[in-house]
């Protein structure tokens, strides 16, 4: 007979009580209970089974907040260049929506930098970034993205939760949920933020990160470089963590005494919370403290440990890798170059280019790049036509990358018209994106579903999509 | 498992109930069909399959899906069973299942005839007999455990019962003192007295208030973007006063949708009206009006549908709902009442309406007045100055270069004096070129400020005089409340079906204001209906939705859990309450009584139903595992807001302030870093305000604070009709770590080593702060070990107990050692962080 799954989550719940009202006070039950234990309903997330062969077992999703030029990275268009400073050509752009340059007279802008050829198939990118081509064939572009949304807050959200509406869960709690956390004294869905130099900062919302009407625990940790780098996780000033330690212990005796009483199997999972707290105290500020690293490791990534840069994010994705963290989130500002792109762009590109490179290098030479999904993109591409020396918002072309996980690197799929203004070949959009992933991580898409306000609410949304089988290696 | 064969027993029991009883459209059959085939057989149109819909009987019948009382000769009873996975229903890539039970239930409901029901929330609720008002509930109740064989549980201790009124009622904490005054008053009304005491307590108004405050999404910033402040708290502060002052709940809903609009609009039913304000908006560059425009549209909307009538409406934006008969037009009918709202669709909120009692409305009124005197004053004073200002005229035409195109502020960057004043310097060329004659009064008065400002010797005190009362009036007006309010537009927006939800697309057609149409509709005469006719339909008797919805949300705050489980959707992917007749029975005589929100929480509260122990017999915990029966009563955590006030009324910390501009507690640093345009730093209050219930505190959409969002508090983007109610590590970082927390502990042990007496003593009178019940020894001897403990410490370093000591802006006692106060504050720290001090039973 099959249980309904709030009974099944409901008795799983009463096991672990079962086993916890032994008397057994708080600092003992870490080597009673694994993680798995705290992550009901079980240890593999809500599916218990994955219907397909599971490519990627964890996610670093490196996300370009502001949105990247791909005429300035990773989309070659010598046509555009020819036509610098003439009209954009009105068949282009008829009825189309704009951000900025909305009702305005519009005129092409040529690439601001040249593109050189990298890899086995000499594949043109922007020559700021040589040290991502000297690994280009790991990656695969996609240069045929499109996105809904058209302003930076909706664009992240669909980004994200392939919704442009507030409440819904982020893609890293949704996978999360999905399978649950490898790790066993870290958070399942870890973010981390970092700022660029050029001033172009755009906010983003902790919505980006939010569980939505997913079970809170799904919800996104941001790990912060400054501070706590978790809120709330150090002791109080005068507090030593034995002490800390002591008060924990006393606080579960005390709450598994009562439970005899209430016989409420949330007194439980609150002794378990204040243990899993409790060690998430030490095992974080050891992810954070990279002095064990290998000179070598930081110099190949080009970081001071504790630096805050997107590097130096990209170390701790490793680290979080390492630890079976399901899904690692990063987050680089200051793209959004509606001015001065050709400099902003530059910018970028020594603040990434080194980093994106060690990332898959070092993840590679310890073998977890086959299990590691990792994709680069922004939350919308820019316009062809100038907005003064820079580029508007542009929802109808980007370019994004992805590696390891069972992609097929060395690859570009599709491509935009001879304007980079529109995709035309094999034209991918984010819930096709979300889909690849997902099926890459061993989920089917379609099937993978949360009953929300009576619906049977996915990811990827309500409109067909299609996993994008010509990357899958 | 020992838990399973129950479990199994309760299977088996079901399918047996099942086969005893007939089968009943809304209770089995509407469920399956909704949620495994209306997406493709139902309201939809666009989508539907094969031509059929199943939610209409007389189109069903014509399609020949399936022949009454003749399951074998029924398509689709057949595909039901089908294996061929071309044929068989539902289709395998729906990824939906039917069980046996459900397939079996499916062929019964054939056999018996395929009778439909109308959807039950659809339908006027009706009164179910009882003989008392009083006692209805209970006859209710009662009558539904009986029929399912449940007995229920007795009635909670009275400690527990005076806890768990207060917390519901008040949500904080009673005393002990007050806790063992009930005990001890055994007369029959003692009860029905603590009731009322409650009831008529500034502070039901703010425990009332936090529920509609999720529903309304109501919070202080904008949302999207930059999330920058808006000035709404006056309108929190109605809602409170709303609730303690028993606002009638039909009056309530006017005001907020349409007090505007009413015959005797006032301050208070335009502050009320700022409901319609609460939605998300942008300040973001490059935002397109019309893209706002929609999604203002739609987020109203939704919050209607959610907050009123139970219906989730999101998805008819862009087609047709699947299960619900709530269509695209609908949808944007709906949308139309909104139309008529002023305001921008991007860009910066105005600063809303100013907020004032009678007296700041003199003073106001005052000072206004002392302007105007200093300025005749230096009318009068400028009369004598002809001949200056002609001479300083002609030396401001001579400083403007020859040939200057006329309105080039440039040209006075050749003079010899320079205006501090830039935008009288870049008007002041223009109106120089032109003759006297042909300058109008307007530019006459700006030339001569202008003229004034490049002579700031001349008049001094009289334009200083000017200048204080001016500053003096505007430092007063801006210490004023105001709040964004509704007011009419000029021109209403044109409201048009969107394809799709795509705001581009112009070619849907145009609609007017109208009710969803599946609804009652009142007699208009022909006339469009405007907003204040939408909120009369709302709590109109014919509406069958609004008083349920609230009775059922309301129902949740005592109980826990609502009597049709989704607070937020009571259309047909909702759940039928298993009590139908008692959710029936409070929404009718929530609409007899008047629509009298304090009369159907003291009829809840005094149920026995509420009354109940909480603790699960072993039978109950298998027969009803959810309690959707009500045998027993139901233990659940505190909201994030009540986690905070608990803790800051036991220390001793809370200032019982009501109302006023929301509160900043401390919040990590650089928490903030990710808001921009402007980039922020959080500042901390200082004083009382660091000591203010969570419901005022600052509500910043898109980073709310930390230790509320790690309680489930909603961020408000969107209504809010369920918080989640979550058990995770961040929880326990915020009560062991936060300084809120940490002082919150302090002051509690300084409160405990004021009282006299040994550790026991104190550990005892501590322990009955917290939890309002004496404790038992080895609960004590755990205390008493903490103390110990931490004692030898801290007196080994007393460093650390200073160190300890500093958190939080209130002063540690100075009477008391350093490493004693430590050590004690860690026993109130445990107290503070315990499971059933943030537990309401």
């Amino acid at each position: 007979m099959s249980l309904p799954p709030e009974l099944q989550s409901a008795l799983t719940r009463r096991a672990f009580l079962g086993r916890t009202t032994q008397g057994v006070g708080g600092l003992a039950l870490a080597s009673l209970l694994g993680p798995a234990a705290l992550a009901a309903p079980g240890p593999s997330g809500a599916l218990a089974r994955l219907p397909l062969p599971q490519k990627a077992k964890r996610v670093i999703w490196l996300s370009m907040a502001g949105g990247p030029s791909h005429l300035e990275t990773f989309d070659p268009k010598p046509k555009l260049a020819a036509m610098h400073g003439q009209p954009m050509p009105e068949s282009f752009t008829k009825g189309q929506q704009l951000a900025q340059l909305q009702g305005q007279k519009l005129t092409c802008f040529g690439p601001q930098h040249k593109f050189a050829k990298f890899g086995r198939d000499q594949t043109e990118i922007c020559e700021l970034f040589p040290q991502i081509g000297s690994v280009l064939d790991e990656i695969c572009l996609i240069r045929s993205m499109t996105t809904d949304a058209i302003n930076h807050d909706p664009a992240h959200m669909f980004m994200n939760t392939g919704s442009q509406i507030a409440g819904r869960p982020s893609m890293g709690s949704w996978v999360t949920y999905g399978l649950g956390t490898e790790a066993a004294d870290l958070p399942g869905f870890v973010v981390l933020t970092s700022l660029g130099k050029g001033g172009q900062n755009q906010p983003i919302a902790a919505r980006q990160w939010s569980s939505g009407f997913l079970p809170s625990k799904h919800q996104g940790v941001q790990l912060r470089s400054k501070g706590d780098p978790v809120l709330y996780l150090s002791n109080p000033p005068g507090v030593s963590r034995d002490s800390q330690g002591g008060d924990v212990d006393a606080i579960a005796k005390l709450n598994l005494h009562r439970e005899r009483f209430v016989a409420d199997p949330e007194v439980a999972t609150r002794v378990a919370q204040y243990e899993m707290a409790f060690k998430m105290q030490a095992s974080v500020p050891q992810l954070m403290d990279v002095k064990d690293e290998d000179p070598k490791t930081l110099a190949l990534y080009g970081c001071q440990p504790g630096d805050g840069s997107f590097a130096a994010n990209c170390l701790l994705a490793r680290r979080l890798a390492e630890r079976g963290v399901r899904f690692i989130q990063l987050y680089h500002k200051d793209w959004d170059h509606h001015g001065g792109v050709k400099d902003g762009v530059a910018l970028k590109a020594a603040e990434i280019d080194r980093a994106c490179m060690a990332l898959i290098t070092d993840l590679k030479r310890r073998g977890l790049l086959d299990s590691t999904l990792i994709v680069w993109a922004g939350e919308f591409g820019r316009t062809p036509m100038s907005q003064g020396n820079g580029r508007d918002h542009h929802n109808k072309a980007m370019t994004v990358w992805m590696a390891g996980g069972g992609i097929r690197g060395g690859l570009v799929h599709g491509s935009t018209d001879e304007l980079g203004y529109a995709a035309v070949d094999k034209v991918a959009t984010v819930h096709d994106l979300h889909a690849t992933m997902l099926h890459q991580l061993g989920v089917d898409h379609d099937a993978f579903r949360f009953k929300f306000q009576g619906l049977d609410a996915k990811l990827t949304g309500v409109e067909p999509c299609k996993v994008i089988k010509d990357i899958l290696a | 498992m020992s838990a399973r064969p129950a479990l199994v027993c309760l299977g088996l029991c079901a399918a047996l109930c099942a086969v005893a009883e007939p089968v009943e459209f809304n209770r089995d059959i509407r469920p399956i069909l909704s949620d495994n085939c209306f997406a493709c057989h139902g309201h939809d149109a666009s989508h539907r399959k094969a031509k059929l819909r199943l939610d209409v009987r007389a189109d069903a019948l014509a399609k020949e899906a399936f022949v009454p009382g003749k399951p074998e000769a029924s398509e689709l009873v057949k595909r039901l069973f089908l294996t061929d996975p071309d044929e068989v229903m539902p289709p395998p890539e729906s990824h939906k299942t039917l069980s046996k039970e459900q397939k079996e239930l499916l062929r019964r409901w054939v056999a018996e005839g395929a009778t439909y029901q109308n959807h039950w929330s659809y339908d006027l609720p009706a009164k179910a007999a009882a003989p008392t008002v009083d006692t209805a509930i209970d006859t209710l109740v009662e009558a539904r455990l009986r029929a399912k064989g449940l007995r229920p549980v007795g009635e909670a201790d009275r400690r527990t019962l005076a806890r768990r009124l207060h917390l519901d009622l008040l949500g904080l904490p009673p005393t002990p003192e007050v806790v063992d005054a009930f005990v001890a008053d055994r007369a029959p009304d003692a009860y029905a007295r603590l009731v009322e005491r409650l009831l008529a307590s500034p502070h039901y108004g703010e425990r009332m208030a936090q529920g509609w405050l999720d529903v309304v999404r109501y919070a202080d910033t904008i949302g999207y973007h930059s999330d920058t402040p808006r000035n709404v708290w006056p309108y929190r502060d109605y809602v409170i006063r709303s609730f303690n002052q028993n606002k009638r709940f039909d009056r309530f809903t006017l005001e907020q949708v349409a007090g505007d609009l009413l015959p005797d609009t006032d301050v208070e039913s335009k502050v009320g009206s700022g409901f319609n304000r609460l939605l998300l908006t942008t300040e973001e560059g490059g935002a397109q009006a019309k893209d706002y425009q929609q999604r203002m549209l739609t987020d109203r909307v939704r919050a209607i549908g959610a907050a009123w009538l139970g219906q989730t409406t999101g998805c008819a934006q862009c087609h047709d709902h699947k299960f619900d008969p709530f269509t695209q037009r609908d949808f944007y009918a709906l949308g139309a009442f909104f139309a008529d709202i002023h305001e921008p669709d991007i860009g910066r909120r105005e600063e809303g309406m100013l907020v004032v009692t009678p007296a700041d409305e003199r003073r106001l009124a005052e000072l206004a007045a002392a302007v105007n005197r200093a300025r005749q004053a230096l009318e009068s004073a400028l009369g004598g100055l002809g001949a200056e200002l002609a001479a300083w005229e002609k030396e401001a035409i001579e400083d403007l270069a020859p040939a200057v195109p006329p309105a080039a502020p440039k040209a006075k960057a050749k003079g010899k004096a320079k205006s501090p004043d830039a935008a009288l310097a870049a008007k002041a060329p223009a109106i120089l070129q032109k003759p006297a004659a042909k300058r109008s009064a307007a530019e006459q008065s700006t030339l001569r400020d202008y003229l004034l400002s490049l002579h700031p010797e001349a008049l001094k005190s009289q334009r200083d005089a000017v200048a204080a009362a001016q500053r003096e009036h505007d430092a007063f007006r801006a210490g004023l409340p105001k709040s964004l309010v509704t007011t009419k537009a000029a021109v209403v927006r044109t409201v048009r079906i969107l394809p799709r939800g795509n705001w581009m697309d112009e070619s849907g057609e145009v609609v007017k204001a109208a009710f969803p149409h599946y609804l009652p509709q009142p007699k208009l005469d022909g006339r469009t209906p405007n907003r204040l006719d939408l909120a009369r339909w709302l709590v109109s008797r014919e509406n069958p939705l609004t008083a349920r919805v609230t009775m059922n949300r309301l129902w949740m705050q005592f109980f826990g859990t609502a009597l049709s489980k989704n607070p937020g959707d009571l259309g047909a992917q909702g759940e039928l309450p298993p009590n139908q007749a008692l959710l029936d029975w409070l929404a009718v005589e929530f609409m007899d009584s008047g629509w009298d929100v304090k009369h159907m929480v003291r009829l809840i509260v005094s149920s026995r139903a509420y009354r109940r122990a909480s603790a699960t017999p072993a039978e109950l915990a298998t027969s009803d595992p959810f309690n959707r029966e009500l045998a027993r009563q139901s233990p659940y955590r505190l909201d994030a807001e009540l986690v905070r006030d608990n803790a800051l009324a036991i220390a001793g910390l809370l200032v019982p302030k009501v109302g006023g501009p929301s509160v900043k507690p401390y919040q990590p640093d650089r928490y903030w870093e990710n808001l921009n345009f402007p980039v922020r730093t959080y500042a901390a209050d200082q004083g009382e305000s660091q000591y203010r219930r969570g419901l005022y505190v600052w509500w910043q959409r898109t980073f709310l604070h930390p230790s509320l969002l790690a309680f489930d508090a909603p961020s408000r983007e969107e209504a809010c009709t369920d918080r989640t109610r979550s058990n995770i590590p961040q929880q326990a970082l915020v009560l062991l770590n936060d300084p809120t927390y940490v002082e919150a502990a302090r002051a509690f042990a300084g409160r405990t080593l004021a009282t006299a007496g040994n550790d026991e003593q104190r550990l005892t009178w501590a322990w009955r702060q917290a939890l309002q019940r004496t404790p038992e020894a080895s609960e004590l001897a755990t205390l008493r070990q903490v103390l110990a403990e931490r004692r030898k410490s801290y007196l080994a370093d007393p460093a650390a107990a200073q160190a300890f000591l500093k958190v939080g802006l209130t002063p540690p006692p100075t009477t008391v050692a350093p490493a004693e106060l430590a050590a004690w504050t860690h026993v109130t720290r445990v107290l503070l962080n315990l499971h059933e001090t943030i537990t309401r039973e």
